[in-house]
């Protein structure tokens, strides 16, 4: 079978671009993927995105950005599975791609969450959950992490200040990343003193959500330009799951089945063990999230996700290295792009570009983007050839 | 203003209409036409009691459009007697703390507008300490 290779990144600084919209920070990403890929020319567009038909009053995003873009003509859809879009949409182009029928994809993530301000954000997010029966209720999304995180802390006995580490393990992680959110690393202490977003859930423990936009050049190894520059890095494998979309229709809110179903697909499909893994970019949109993504995915038993960011094992050259880049808590929650920033980032790591982020001898990386609580679930294994 | 939607919903937010599978007697709320334990199909309407307990709960301070006179606000999931999960606001709380594992009981209140003068007001379920 063909192999898929990442031949291009590209990515945007993530923040507040008031003086920036949607399609130009999308072309900002897609410009400079394209120059990493050495210039080649996509036949395909997949753009993963959340929320512009709510935000920015801006739907078809395909055709928007293609010509937008100056690939006016060539194939372009949007990809929409709310916070994994973008591996959602990663996915389409890795399946043209890997099927032979399309040479070059580019798969650009983007979003603009600054084009409203207040409860009409929150509100938009809670349209990606199940409208007529929680949404309507008043629930958020950090609503619906709340609800997880407490009924964890009260199964497993955590304490106040148990879910510290990931934060804290983030934002040390961000300083690195000059395209991050948030390059400050915070202490234990502003933990313990952050205000509730919504109790238990406190500031700290939700990934702020920011305007940016992430994209990468896919296309076969026979297809790379002369000359190409960089460390091959190969999709190994790729694969979606789906739970409920409402938290109370799970027997069991605390399995994120979809997520660990996901990633025993994925590692199936590359013959990839637990241990060979390098480093791993969950989807911390919420510190409870990451927690159990760390439990679905194999690397703790139920009720002790915690406990690796507790004891230092997500830290750059602990056992399994987490958020390598700052993450969503600190690199920042771009929404449909997300999926496709933990692309690029994984990237730059098995490239051995990642900087003073560089998890060292990185050869495999896992990332997954979740949308909802695990609702979606969206796994890739990268590696480098 | 979303009318057609929350008319047509008005048996689950007024009195708690669900479903019970005719296969398997599972009972289901919100109403699926697949039942969720035997896959096969299940319309048959079922009055659930209104009673359960809570599963976990939390308190919103960042409220959405449409809730924010309503904000800080307690949101639970609700295990019902009979089996099902759903998710409501709390209500009359007072000044007792809410608990896991803390019966409670359905009542009806309004839960949100449209935010403007003629939008719509949204009534249904919140639950209550039982009583």
């Amino acid at each position: 079978m063909t192999d898929v290779i990442i031949a291009g990144i590209g990515q945007t600084d993530v923040g507040e671009h008031w003086g920036i919209g949607l399609r130009d920070l999308a072309y900002a990403a897609v410009k400079d993927a394209i120059a990493d890929s050495g210039g080649l020319q996509p036949q395909a567009l997949f753009v993963g995105n959340m929320l512009a038909p709510n935000l920015s009053n801006q739907a078809h995003l395909g055709v928007l950005l293609a010509d937008h873009c100056g690939m006016r003509g060539i194939e372009a859809v949007t990809v929409e599975a709310a916070g994994a879009s973008g591996g959602a949409a990663l996915r389409q182009g890795y399946l043209a791609v890997k099927s032979g029928l399309v040479d070059v994809a580019l798969v650009v993530g983007v979003e603009k969450f600054t084009d409203q301000v207040g409860g009409g954000v929150d509100a938009a997010m809670a349209t990606t959950s199940d409208s007529d029966f929680e949404a309507v209720q008043g629930l958020t999304a950090s609503g619906q992490a709340a609800l997880l995180m407490r009924r964890y802390m009260h199964e497993y006995g955590v304490p106040a200040d148990g879910f510290a580490g990931f934060a804290l393990t983030a934002h040390a992680n961000g300083v690195g990343n000059p395209k991050a959110m948030f390059r400050k690393a915070i202490r234990v202490e502003a933990y313990a003193q952050a205000e509730m977003v919504s109790a238990p859930v406190n500031l700290f423990d939700a990934a702020p959500n920011a305007d940016g936009a992430a994209a990468v050049v896919l296309t076969r190894s026979d297809l790379l330009p002369n000359g190409y520059p960089h460390a091959l890095v190969k999709i190994a494998a790729s694969a979606v799951s789906t739970d409920t979309l409402a938290l109370h229709d799970r027997h069991d809110p605390l399995g994120f089945w979809a997520a660990r179903e996901s990633v025993e697909m994925a590692r199936h499909r590359a013959g990839v063990t637990l241990d060979e893994i390098d480093f791993f970019e969950y989807h911390d949109a919420y510190s409870i999230y990451a927690a159990l993504s760390l439990e679905a995915a194999g690397f703790a038993p139920r009720g002790e996700g915690w406990k690796l960011a507790a004891q230092g094992a997500i830290a750059r050259g602990g056992r399994i290295p987490c958020a390598t880049m700052g993450g969503l808590k600190a690199r920042g929650f771009p929404g449909g792009a997300t999926g496709l920033y933990q692309a690029v980032e994984a990237a730059l790591q098995l490239r051995g570009q990642a900087g003073a982020c560089q998890v060292s001898e990185a050869r495999l990386g896992l990332i997954q983007s979740l949308g909802g609580p695990a609702s979606t679930a969206v796994t890739h294994l990268l590696e480098k050839l | 203003m979303e009318i057609p939607r929350h008319w047509r919903l008005k048996k689950q937010r007024y009195a708690l209409v669900g479903e019970v599978c005719p296969h398997c007697d599972y009972k289901i709320f919100p109403p699926r036409d697949v039942c969720p334990n035997c896959g096969d199909e299940a319309k048959t309407l079922y009055t659930f009691s209104g009673r359960g307990e809570v599963f976990s709960y939390t308190t919103i301070y960042e409220a959405p459009t449409g809730f924010d006179s309503m904000a800080p606000y307690t949101v639970a999931l609700i295990k019902l007697e009979e089996g099902p999960m759903v998710t409501a606001q709390l209500t009359d709380l007072g000044d007792q703390p809410v608990e896991i594992g803390m019966p409670v009981e359905m009542v009806t209140r309004k839960m949100r507008n449209d935010g403007d003068e003629r939008g719509v007001i949204v009534y249904g379920y919140k639950f209550r300490r039982r009583v």
